[in-house]
């Protein structure tokens, strides 16, 4: 990943935390799929019914798509759970933005090609006020440069990444490869600690 | 160079540090569970590997199980398959797992310590958030997503940055009927859901040295409701009380080795903080929470703040909480009637827990509304707790004594609260759907949910003892 122009869903609460964005009863599965059908489940449908969807949520409502989540400060918050990554990227997203996320999830979504986005809390109460007044807002945000910008009006922020991190997602490289290939050096560590 | 607590153990661990990025951490210790394991299995056979280290790993089955009849077969079929997967996936990798019928199963947090196999001075991951449960003992212990669940079994290591480091000081003493659990939901309402993000909380001062490990241990596990990474105590005479002779910890000579390497693991008196507080202990009063994430506390003889007096960007999302909870802003806490009472979960079902429920309730009756599940930690305190006769005691009170596991705490078995009902629970999160679809939950100390059993309503300790 290396640019995305979309337009976004915006959900203004703030603390959202990994309950409501995959209940636990849904963590019994064993894949990593299918898990974006249950995204925020008990915000999307009353009684737990999918035959009757909330209307006032964001998810529901025809006018607000794409492939960016906008969502109050202090997201992730609360359990361990990739689930929450894997809910958010198999219902399509690739980016969140926010103005603060929990440390837990912010590197399962990074683990998951997910990439989030810290803006300052002004950019985004300005960001939500504009996809209230437009839902057809394009918003780009580029990776290579760090950059979230609104596309209409050319306002934009800079966003932080620790550069590791940014290599990893621009070039689609996992740590867990980048861990198996300095099992020698691991190894030598035990046998010094020892 | 003065060193912290922290960084003692930090570079300890250190394998190598990627220019510009994270380190590469090594793990003495990883737990895993049912829930957030089977995929990095799967991951693991993908990629042909097997676990590096398996003798450094320890399973345990929690979430999902039963607490009644664990004898029989888990009656839930994803709950079954997935218990019955970490079954597989143990044997297939050899790791040693404590499961639904074996005398050390429990809660992952609670038989880490009661085994012994968590050790001052030690890293340890699982794949759980209140995996800073540990750090009670001086360890660093945090909780880690799937995929790092997957790479420390394939490489026995993890990539962190290192976190920004904070003291929380609780000096003086505590008021009686105030326990661990009232400091640690003080110490969040104070710096709220996401005060210490970033932050790797050192707790320290004259009311932690006092506190047991049973006590420690509670205050650790809810670092993570701050947002911290993890919560650490520098081990002492306590700690080295309590680990000793139990079934994992070193014996004979490796343990005099041990104990004096563990008495080199303190914060320096030079070193530096990015951040400190000082909490007067005697100000902590019992607290309850009123919302819908663990900062949203109140001292039990205050009333749910007034929304005047919250910041015009927050009121929404106050107000959305406080509907949920159906409950008003500025009404007192104290006389809330509650229909459930949960005493269970990592934070507080431990056998000292279960002590002072017991000798608190001793000659009492549960109010009939009420409805309580005491759900200890493990087999290990179901068991103490019945050599002890505290089983009678809480049967006698009209208490349910059910089988160790996560049961409320997260309702992923059949132990949901209803809709819309009241729970007081000694669990670490009252998040909308936690305990159960529109499920309401206060959390509170044990001392006060029991209190909560027996008057039926949020009541102040204090006036009872
Ligand atoms: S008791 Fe609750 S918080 Fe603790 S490990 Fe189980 S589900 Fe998580």
């Amino acid at each position: 990943m290396k640019q995305i122009r979309s337009t976004a869903v915006p959900i203004r609460d703030e603390n959202i935390d990994t309950d409501q964005i995959i209940p636990a009863r849904f963590l019994k599965a064993t894949s990593r799929d299918g898990f974006g059908k249950n995204l925020f489940r008990d915000w999307r449908y009353e009684n737990d019914n999918e035959a009757t969807p909330r209307k006032d949520f964001p998810l529901n409502n025809p006018k607000w798509k794409g492939d960016i989540l906008v969502a109050g400060k202090n997201f992730g918050c609360g359990s361990s759970r990739e689930h929450a990554a894997w809910a958010i990227r198999d219902h399509g997203f690739e980016v969140v933005v926010s103005s603060f996320f929990a440390d837990i999830f912010r590197n399962n979504a990074l683990n998951n090609f997910l990439l989030p986005v810290q803006v300052s809390e002004d950019f985004l109460q300005h960001l939500f006020d504009t996809l209230d007044a437009d839902p057809a807002t394009q918003i780009d945000v580029d990776l290579e440069q760090q950059t979230i910008r609104i596309l209409p009006t050319g306002e934009q922020e800079h966003f932080d990444i620790n550069p590791y991190k940014k290599t990893c997602m621009i070039n689609g490289y996992d740590d867990i490869d980048f861990l198996i290939s300095i099992l020698p050096d691991i190894e030598a560590f035990e046998k010094k600690k020892s | 160079m003065a060193k912290t607590l922290f960084e003692k153990i930090w570079d300890r661990h250190i394998v190598k540090t990627i220019e510009d990025g994270p380190s590469v951490l090594y793990i003495d210790r990883h737990f895993i569970h049912e829930v957030t394991s089977p995929q990095a299995f799967n991951g693991l056979r993908k990629r042909g590997m097997k676990v590096l280290r398996p003798a450094q790993v320890v399973a345990t089955a929690d979430h999902n199980v039963p607490t009644i009849q664990q004898h029989l077969p888990i009656r839930e079929e994803l709950s079954r398959k997935q218990v019955e997967m970490l079954v597989q996936n143990c044997s297939d990798f050899g790791i040693e797992l404590y499961g639904l019928g074996h005398p050390y199963q429990g809660i992952v947090h609670v038989i880490g310590p009661e085994l012994g196999v968590t050790l001052p001075g030690m890293t340890i991951v699982c794949g759980d958030s209140h995996t800073s449960t540990h750090g009670a003992f001086g360890t660093i212990a945090f909780g880690i997503g799937t995929s790092e669940v997957e790479m420390a079994l394939a490489t026995q290591c993890v990539l962190q940055s290192k976190p920004k480091l904070m003291r929380i000081n609780i000096d003086g003493q505590l008021q009686k009927g105030v326990l661990s659990k009232d400091i640690i939901l003080h110490v969040i309402s104070l710096l709220s859901a996401s005060g210490a993000t970033g932050y790797f909380v050192e707790y320290a001062g004259e009311a932690i040295r006092n506190l047991s490990m049973e006590g420690r241990m509670t205050i650790c596990n809810m670092s993570i409701e701050m947002g911290a990474r993890g919560g650490l105590i520098a081990p002492d005479e306590t700690t080295f009380a309590y680990v000793k002779n139990r079934t994992f910890t070193p014996k004979g000579t490796d343990w005099e080795n041990a104990l004096a390497d563990w008495h080199t693991l303190y914060t320096d008196a030079d070193a530096v903080f990015d951040k400190e507080l000082h909490i007067d202990a005697a100000e902590i009063e019992p607290m309850v929470t009123y919302g819908t994430n663990p900062g949203m506390g109140t001292g039990i003889s205050q009333h749910i703040p007034s929304l005047a007096s919250i910041p015009l960007n927050e009121q929404a999302n106050f107000n959305k909480s406080l509907q949920y909870m159906g409950l008003r802003d500025g009404q007192p806490i104290k006389g809330q009637p509650v229909d459930f009472v949960f005493i269970g979960s990592c934070t507080n079902s431990r056998i000292e827990d279960l002590r002072l429920v017991a000798d608190f309730v001793k000659g009492k009756k549960k109010a009939d509304h009420v409805e309580v599940w005491i759900v200890p930690g493990s087999k290990q305190v179901e068991q103490a707790a019945m050599d002890e006769g505290i089983d009678k005691i809480l049967m006698d009170a009209g208490f349910m004594l059910r089988q160790p596991g996560c049961s409320a705490c997260l309702g992923m078995n059949e132990d949901k609260i209803p809709a819309g009902k009241y729970c007081i629970s000694t669990s670490n999160r009252n998040f909308e759907g936690r305990q159960g679809p529109n499920a309401r939950t206060l959390l509170a100390s044990p001392l006060t949910a029991a209190l909560a059993a027996i008057t039926g309503k949020v009541n102040d300790i204090r006036e009872y003892i």
